[in-house]
């Protein structure tokens, strides 16, 4: 097993989006940011109007180089959204993808919370503590490379699996359409003629 | 659907099903079962002498019932493949006693009825979900008497009746008295829009649909009176408003009301129908021969199957749920797998097809380069911990560790099938496995952090990535409000979370807990949150055994789906951690200090 690698080095770069008025609105960007900078192992940390911006991954690019940052924490929207983006910017500085997290302080925060400017405030500086805490510790995640079948299945023979198999076997593809009826065509062979142009439907 | 039939690279299953779906994205294994034609698909012409011998007659599927077939038949003329097929539930059998009629009409020798169903196995890299919809079934919503007066008719029927292919050629008739009806109203919204009365959502075709089959309508009988009872018409594509306007400038009557009540006249034949006029404010009367209800759209039953074998979510209206609803509306949340046609939700085919190309780009980008990278998130065995009790390997949902309980031999990890929920972590006893990315020190470190200040005041969650914390996303961009004590520890699944991670959270001064994840038969991770309820529950034991409350451990299910139910399970917690008093947090960190002494003494 893989020793995890020391992580008393850490060097952890914050940055707290604004995401125009849509974090800003409700949280108080600025304190966070100065409160990310008193976090043990925090040398760095900015707020930004759009941290997924071009300025913005640039400037996270140039303060890794910069200030030798070896862990980045970006508090803004849901990773379900934007860890792609942002492992994407931080590997394109050199740094592992994992070593990237994000605090979710817009839509589990200020878009739920936007009467509550102190309750919001303090629910991201919480949310930007413990992605700290857990970005001290992450370690690099080399992923597996996995080959892929180029064939595709398609359930369902009515008038979008009919195009989507034509698509695809048009393109080179090999398709599998199953159909559990004895004849494709789904609901659409049953109609006449269609909206809004009156043709025919087969 | 010709081209489809014949292209090369299209390998068409009829009257098949998936029955087993296994793998990941770039190499899922598929199991179809496919039910025997009886006749050899290749060589049949489709002639049709064996249906005119055939003794069996049964209502017509394809003309909703308004014509028979034999049980040898050809789904509709222009049916791919172009095959007859048998339909094995009402054939007499090939004894030549007792039938066996069409095998010595077919001149070409194509009926067999020595074929067996077969179950095909094979390997794709990609899955497009195109399983579409289902008319709503009028029957329950008894005021429009739909099967108790035969002249109310579904659009699906009448669609039927006005085709040229169809059971009367194209002639409307109202089946009664065979004439062709001098007046025909329309009800909108049947099964739409409407809580109590079928479904909450707006079904997207029926306004339009109607428009149209009024025009064709106009077209085919200029002296035939329409009138179309509606909400409202919405009329919002690319030239629909046209088509809305060209249908009022024939002379079709738009009334605003859906009529409460649909009667017969004394006389048997003609309709009668009561309504609300919204914009006179009047209760009218109006007469009409002929009733058609427009249906609305709702998901077949079947989806269920697949949406289990698949671990998609759905909506609560039941339709499948996109991996984001605006970025990437035809991607499911688990890679590989996407959504064409009304599967995602009601649609017209103009739209269906835009998706099907879109899922078919989608799944080309995801194929062309041959190979992909998988999250770097699987777990690994310390061997010199490992104590080979084969533990993990029971609750692996994967089947991904194997391990030589007899020989003692360390469980071992295959990386490539691990899809990483960590149940295995938090199921073992010694701490010998760690779970890359969301190791026990990383949640810990989350844990002790949210709780270092003010923890008498945090509601800490821990939330399954797929569905939980996904609800709480939802909830976000519903602009949900709701109490801001929680704070979200997100791991893959809720399979991850050890009993020892609530013990610390506990013990660090926490007054509630909650652990969450997706609905038992909706883990993304096939059965982990079964482990998950296990391992609550065996929580829930210890507590009540060490006197504490509970209820203050809480297990909710929260799909993606459910930002409302997020909102509520949240301020209930909330509610629930008001009740948590600074000596009850201190009471249960003092109990729980001595158990830990008691367990280092041991």
């Amino acid at each position: 097993m893989q020793k995890p690698e020391s992580h008393d080095t850490a060097r952890i770069g914050v940055y707290i989006c604004h995401c125009g008025s849509n974090i800003a609105g409700a949280v108080d960007c600025e304190a966070v940011a100065a409160y990310a900078r008193t976090l043990p192992g925090v040398i760095h940390a900015r707020d930004q109007g759009y941290t997924c911006s071009e300025p913005g991954q640039a400037q996270i690019k140039q303060d890794i180089r910069e200030f030798g940052l070896n862990r980045i924490v970006v508090a803004s929207c849901s990773p379900r959204l934007h860890e792609p983006t942002f492992r994407k910017c931080v590997s394109e500085a050199g740094l592992n993808p994992y070593l990237m997290e994000m605090a979710n302080i817009r839509e589990q925060c200020s878009w739920v919370h936007s009467l509550d400017r102190e309750g919001a405030t303090t629910k991201a500086r919480d949310l930007v503590r413990s992605a700290v805490a857990r970005a001290r510790l992450l370690d690099v995640r080399t992923e597996l490379e996995v080959p892929v079948r180029r064939s595709t299945l398609v359930i369902g023979g009515g008038v979008a699996g009919i195009q989507a198999a034509l698509d695809l076997a048009d393109a080179g593809y090999p398709v599998v359409l199953v159909e559990k009826q004895p004849s494709i065509g789904g609901i659409m062979a049953q109609l006449d003629k269609t909206f809004p142009t009156m043709d025919c439907s087969i | 659907m010709t081209d489809a039939g014949r292209h090369p690279r299209i390998t068409l299953l009829t009257q098949s099903e998936v029955k087993e779906i296994t793998g990941f994205v770039g190499n899922f294994h598929v199991k179809v079962l496919k039910r025997a034609r009886y006749v050899k698909e290749k060589e049949c012409t489709a002639c049709g002498d064996c249906a005119t011998v055939c003794p069996v007659v049964v209502p017509d599927e394809f003309n909703v019932g308004l014509s028979s077939r034999r049980a040898i038949y050809s789904p509709f003329p222009q049916a791919v493949p172009s095959s007859y097929a048998v339909d094995i539930n009402h054939c007499l059998g090939h004894n030549p006693i007792i039938c066996g009629k069409c095998i010595e009409k077919c001149s070409k020798r194509c009926i067999d009825f020595n074929m067996n169903d077969e179950e095909l196995s094979f390997d794709v890299g990609t899955i497009i979900v195109a399983t579409g919809m289902e008319p709503f079934d009028p029957k329950a919503l008894d005021e429009y008497g739909y099967t108790r007066y035969e002249n109310v008719l579904t659009s699906m029927e009448f669609e039927r009746l006005i085709n040229a292919g169809g059971p009367t050629h194209g002639h409307v008739i109202r089946l009664t008295d065979r004439k062709i009806p001098r007046s025909v109203a329309f009800i909108q919204c049947v099964g739409s829009r409407s809580p109590q009365r079928g479904h909450p959502y707006c079904s997207n075709i029926c306004c339009m649909n109607t428009v149209k089959s009024a025009i064709m309508l106009k077209e085919h009988y200029p002296e035939i009176e329409v009138k179309v009872f509606y909400i409202d018409i919405r009329a919002f594509g690319k030239g629909f408003e046209d088509l809305f306007r060209r249908s009022k400038g024939m002379g079709v009557r738009y009334i605003r009301g859906l009529p409460g009540s649909v009667r017969q006249d004394a006389a048997g034949q003609d309709m009668v129908l009561t309504v609300e006029n919204t914009a006179t404010n009047e209760l009218e009367t109006y007469r009409a021969e002929m009733v058609i209800l427009a249906v609305g759209l709702e998901p077949p039953a079947e989806m269920k199957h697949i949406q289990e074998m698949l671990a998609l979510q759905k909506t609560s209206d039941g339709f499948y749920l996109e991996a984001h609803p605006k970025l990437q509306p035809v991607d499911s949340a688990s890679r590989g797998i996407f959504f064409a046609g009304c599967a995602e939700g009601p649609k017209d085919i103009k739209d269906s097809v835009t998706q099907a190309s879109a899922a078919a780009a989608r799944a080309m980008r995801l194929m062309n380069p041959g190979s992909l990278t998988v999250e770097a998130i699987t777990a690994e065995v310390d061997e010199e911990l490992c104590t080979a009790c084969g533990l993990c390997a029971k609750v692996c949902p994967y089947k991904a560790i194997t391990v030589d309980v007899k020989a003692r031999v360390p469980a071992k990890v295959t990386e490539a099938s691990c899809s990483g929920c960590g149940t295995c972590s938090a199921e073992c006893p010694v701490g010998a496995i760690r779970m890359n990315h969301f190791t026990d020190e990383q949640i810990e470190a989350q844990i002790d952090a949210i709780l270092a200040e003010e923890p008498q005041k945090q509601v800490l969650v821990f939330a399954c990535n797929w569905c939980s914390y996904a609800g709480a996303d939802f909830a976000g961009v519903s602009r949900l409000s709701y109490s801001s004590a929680n704070r979200l520890i997100r791991t893959m699944c809720s399979g991850r979370i050890h009993e020892k991670f609530i013990w610390r959270a506990f013990e660090k001064g926490a007054p509630v807990v909650l652990v969450s994840g997706c609905h038992i038969g909706d883990c993304h991770y096939i059965n982990a949150n079964h482990f998950t309820e296990r391992r609550i529950k065996r929580v829930w034991k210890k507590m009540e055994k060490l006197g504490l409350r509970r209820e203050r451990l809480g297990l909710e299910w929260i799909s993606a789906a459910e930002g409302i139910r997020f909102q509520k399970v949240m301020d209930d917690m909330e509610n629930l951690r008001r009740t948590v008093t600074p000596d009850e947090i201190e009471a249960t960190q003092q109990i729980l200090l001595n158990e830990r002494t008691k367990a280092t003494r041991k």
